[in-house]
């Protein structure tokens, strides 16, 4: 397991990393944890020919609370998250979402902006920050700009961003009501997922937003869950499974029998968490 | 190569390292350190477990060059640790090794679950445990292991200290 030979770079700050990464003609990459990269560079899935690490930057280390709003940097660790070191906007969610991924040695380096920047259909965060509703700020040669996860995400390892733009931190609204649910299935603690389905319930922080992760594709909204959730107050399960299957009909067409009997269960069981209280 | 320094069981070095070198490797090559072992080589078996800046990581999937000015504590590092060798004791009296390939990973990792859970129940450690594979064991005696040298840590007032001493 080693990977093709690359040249390594650590610039001090975002400008000088987006320049790197701006002027290699796509022949660099930003690392950060680098607990998916390695690993994919180790398998020659991802080769580079210049690694600009991030990692240690301040701008992506910073982690502010202001105007209803917390501001958590790219570079946050998911122990930092599990423990919660960083305030949290989502009254426990992203502490208990955070506990799940992979193993501790892999969480103590592992970051929030890596996870969502690699877009792997299986990661906890992209579902997460969707349900969260949660902006992205996203460095880049034209300067910053900012966008919702639920559409900087477009497909399986595909995101909106553009060669040299990195993702700074995310802008996630400071919740008020800590009525959500989380479900998870994979095969075992640990590993990558068959499904996640985050769930937040209608509160006075917006209306029921169920995000859906473990797809063929990438994480989703799915948008009937969230309106049946809305209306009735207690689901019936048969009408439940019904819209889960209508949502996955568009959203995860190649699901297989498995997969929708996974996806049905997490939904249904992170939506019985959030009202169980 | 890149020139990098860093701190390795309590002793500052400084070595020229190819950007793709792990630190694994670092740490088994260019160190000696050969009790950091080397298994799937790609962070799913744990058996490389060191800790960086007092934190355990996977030693395959951290480059060298990014451990650069970090403080790196491997299980060689950790004999004159009062409380690793409780562990260590435990892992003994409960037979929690065969082959021993896992077991510098897991003692390490051990460490780290006592410092977390003073008192874990056996899911706790088996959860905790979940990303170190042993192919011997059956993880009976690891589990049992963990759970009584946590006992006689807390019993003993033993510091959890998961720094580099």
């Amino acid at each position: 397991m080693k990977s093709s030979a690359f040249e390594y770079s650590r610039p001090g700050t975002v400008a000088e990393a987006v320049g790197l990464l701006a002027g290699s003609d796509g022949n660099a990459m930003p690392i950060c944890g680098g607990q998916s990269l390695l690993i994919l560079m180790g398998l020659r899935f991802a080769i580079t020919g210049l690694l600009v690490d991030i990692s240690r930057l301040e701008d992506l280390r910073r982690v502010d609370q202001r105007d209803g709003h917390v501001f958590i940097g790219a570079a946050t660790t998911h122990a930092a998250i599990e423990d919660g070191k960083v305030p949290d906007p989502s009254l426990g969610l992203m502490s208990r979402v955070a506990s799940k991924i992979a193993y501790r040695a892999v969480r103590n380096l592992g970051t929030i902006g890596g996870s969502v920047a690699l877009a792997d259909p299986s990661a906890d965060w992209p579902a997460c920050l969707m349900a969260l509703g949660a902006q992205a700020v996203i460095a880049g040669p034209d300067g910053t700009r900012r966008e919702e996860v639920e559409t900087l995400i477009q497909g399986p390892y595909q995101t909106s961003l553009m060669p040299g733009e990195i993702i700074v931190g995310f802008e996630i609204a400071q919740h008020k009501s800590a009525r959500w649910g989380v479900s998870k299935v994979s095969r075992k603690s640990g590993a990558f997922a068959d499904s996640i389905a985050v769930f937040i319930d209608t509160t006075s922080d917006g209306p029921a937003r169920l995000a859906l992760t473990g797809t063929t594709s990438h994480a989703r909204i799915l948008p009937r869950v969230g309106q049946y959730a809305e209306s009735s107050r207690v689901l019936n399960p048969d009408e439940l499974r019904a819209t889960v299957r209508e949502d996955l009909a568009e959203i995860d067409p190649a699901a297989d029998a498995y997969q929708l009997r996974c996806h049905v269960a997490t939904v249904s069981r992170a939506i019985a968490e959030a009202r169980a209280t | 190569m890149t020139a990098i320094k860093l701190e390795v069981n309590g002793e500052t070095v400084s070595h020229e390292v190819n950007p793709r070198e792990s630190l694994a490797d670092f740490l088994r090559e260019r160190r000696n350190l050969t009790g950091t072992h080397l298994g799937c080589e790609h962070g799913a078996c744990g058996a490389c477990t060191v800790t960086m800046d007092g934190v355990v990581v996977r030693s395959c999937i951290v480059l060298a060059v990014m451990a650069d000015g970090r403080k790196i504590e491997t299980i060689e590092g950790t004999r004159a640790i009062e409380l690793m060798n409780v562990i260590r004791r435990h892992f003994h009296e409960k037979h929690a090794l065969q082959c021993g390939f896992c077991t510098p990973g897991m003692l390490m990792m051990a460490r780290d679950i006592i410092a977390r859970y003073p008192a874990p129940s056996e899911s706790t450690i088996r959860a905790q445990l979940s990303g170190q594979i042993c192919r011997c064991t059956g993880y009976m005696g690891i589990v049992d292991a963990i759970k009584s040298a946590a006992r006689e840590i807390a019993e003993t007032r033993l510091l959890p200290n998961n720094a580099a001493a």
